[in-house]
């Protein structure tokens, strides 16, 4: 221990009344017996659950392994994935659109996105899917022409709404009305400054959303984004209802066959957790970009966050802490 | 227009000193309220190419909202700013008044430079980045000499090696001198600075001071709404002292602040020096 200085010493006075000087360096720390309990109590309930996995004979874990790469289950994953992507996409794309449309000047715009995204937010999704599944039932014949005068183009409802369009507007168009609140809410986070310094410097109002407010929304808008692709995979299951092939109705028309019901689901749950841990990765790495610049602290490992390895420094700020998929 | 009077000692002031060079910035009668609370009250202004011209007063005097109102980011609701002899905001087709669009404002603004209180930098663009975003964005300058001018700026206000680092690992005053870079980079005629110091740790104030300093010295046109009267004494061509809404008091630093004439413009600077 390097003493302080002499002089320093010197300063200090010390009198009869006062208390023992202590120093906090060696100070025991704090037990918490009931940390051990309930860690104790955990470690039973999960060996319990192992031990159920293992040794229960209706999981029939040859079943599961012999599907879990049969090419019909893969065709099945194909078509959750391929409807995942579209109706993200179109997901995305319209509530980008649906967020602008509602800081527009003009009050039409405006009132016509607020009723979009209250239409498409209070009616269940699953009620959406069905809706357009029957579309030809409310309009049998669909045109491409002058509003209220001659059509150009046009068809049968029925040949032009196929299962996958049907589920893919379902899907998409509902999920336009959330991403849309999440891309207000990106937008709306961003410093006024920001925009009022980029109209200063004489950038116009589509290159300030584009270069400037947009970028910093990004680091709002993503992980909350990553928790609707999670819930849109996840979703895609509904459009069994519509007899669409994906991963469930794979497995339903399967186990339908076969009986082999619980080894199929663990099979669909297996493929629903590979591909959201994926998902999962992805955001990790997305967020961690548009991250740049935000904090003063050097970016986080991807292994350090899997381990739930805490930050020197508390964050300021909402951060993006990501957690371990659920 | 019930500012006739403002009006016609406007025009005296305006011919009397300079009937040569037009102003750079000419503002008449400029008046803005917010809500029933008015801000600006007839305000008249010349500021003359290559002169800083440093506006003091208390908090709500107004002076911010005429700072703002010269590159439009407010709008004014009576009188009229001109620079450089063209109105802003606004345009006149014989004798009616139109509100300018979006596009043309923008147009004018590229030739105002502003430095706000917050920097207002770009957080998630290095500081070259941020120097170099208007004038590639918005003038279309080639990439590689906006950056070679860029980094000519930031070693001119003594940041060249920190061209790469990201504003938020910059201190307050590293972060200001950026923002009057960043400025700079798109040659404006007219400089604006919005308390540029007001949020600086009193340590970091003096290295923006030097730099606005410099920029007077070159002849830069420059209005500075700031509280630190020892630049508005050592720099300043002319001080304006602005009170509820309307100048109170104008003049060279000495006559301003070394012998002011008005009450409330003495009482002002008891209390701030």
């Amino acid at each position: 221990m390097s003493g302080p200085a002499p002089a320093a010493r010197a300063e200090v006075r010390t009198r009869p009344e006062d208390p023992p000087e202590v120093d906090v360096a060696h100070a025991g720390r704090v037990k918490h017996p009931l940390r051990w309990i309930a860690s104790a109590v955990l470690l039973v309930l999960v060996a319990q659950l192992a031990h159920m996995l293992a040794t229960n004979p209706n999981l029939e874990w040859g079943v599961v392994g012999s599907y879990f790469d049969a090419q019909i289950i893969g065709s099945g994953l194909l078509t959750t994935l391929e409807l995942t992507v579209i109706a993200m996409a179109v997901g995305i794309v319209g509530g980008l659109l649906l967020a602008v449309g509602r800081r527009s000047e003009n009050p039409l715009p405006r009132a016509v996105c607020a009723a979009y995204v209250w239409f498409f937010r209070g009616t269940p999704v699953l009620v959406q899917l069905i809706f357009w599944y029957n579309l030809s039932a409310l309009l049998p014949r669909l045109s491409l022409g002058i509003p209220f005068g001659p059509s150009l183009i046009g068809g049968s409802t029925n040949a032009i709404i196929s299962p996958l369009l049907a589920a893919t507007l379902g899907l998409g168009l509902n999920e336009a009305a959330y991403m849309a609140e999440i891309v207000r809410g990106g937008l709306l986070a961003v410093d006024p400054g920001q925009i009022e310094a980029a109209e200063a410097l004489g950038m116009g109002r589509a290159r300030t959303l584009r270069r400037i407010v947009v970028p910093q929304a990004m680091r709002f808008i993503i992980p909350p984004t990553g928790s609707q692709v999670i819930s849109m995979v996840k979703a895609t299951s509904l459009v069994s209802v519509i007899a669409l092939s994906d991963l469930l109705y794979t497995a339903q028309t399967i186990y339908n066959r076969t009986f082999q019901t619980i080894p199929l689901l663990v099979v669909v749950v297996l493929w629903y957790l590979v591909i959201t841990s994926v998902l999962y990765v992805g955001q990790f790495f997305l967020e961690r970009h548009y991250a740049r610049g935000a904090t003063r602290h050097a970016p986080q490992g991807f292994l350090d966050a899997l381990l739930l390895r805490r930050r020197p420094f508390p964050q300021s700020g909402p951060t993006p802490t990501p957690e371990l998929p659920s | 227009m019930t500012a006739s009077s403002n009006a016609s000692s406007a025009l005296s002031t305006a011919q009397s000193p300079t009937a040569a060079a037009p102003p750079m910035v000419r503002i008449r009668a400029a008046r803005k309220r917010f809500g029933s609370l008015e801000v600006l009250k007839g305000v008249d202004l010349d500021v003359d190419a290559g002169q800083t011209v440093v506006v003091l007063g208390p908090s709500g005097s107004g002076k911010s909202t005429l700072l703002r109102c010269v590159n439009h980011l407010e709008s004014l609701d009576g009188g009229s700013i001109r620079v450089d002899g063209e109105l802003i905001g606004f345009r006149t087709r014989g004798d009616r008044v139109l509100a300018l669009h979006k596009r043309e404002i923008a147009r004018q603004r590229r030739e105002i430079g502003m430095v706000f209180q917050q920097f207002n930098l770009f957080p998630h663009l290095t500081v070259l980045q941020n120097v170099i975003e208007a004038p590639v964005g918005v003038r279309g300058e080639p990439k590689a000499e906006a950056r070679e001018r860029a980094q000519a700026l930031l070693e001119r206000v003594g940041l060249a090696d920190k061209a790469d680092s990201y504003p938020r690992r910059l201190s307050g005053g590293q972060q200001q001198r950026v923002a009057i870079a960043r400025a700079l980079a798109m040659r404006p005629k007219l400089m604006l600075f919005d308390e540029p110091t007001s949020s600086l740790d009193p340590e970091l104030v003096g290295e923006v001071l030097t730099t606005m300093k410099d920029l007077a010295r070159d002849g830069l046109t420059m209005i500075v709404v700031t509280h630190e009267i020892g630049f508005a004494r050592q720099v300043a061509d002319r001080v304006v002292f602005m009170d509820g809404g309307l100048v109170v008091e104008s003049g060279t630093p000495e006559e301003v602040i070394g012998n002011p004439r008005n009450p409330r413009t003495r009482a002002f600077l008891s209390r701030v020096a």
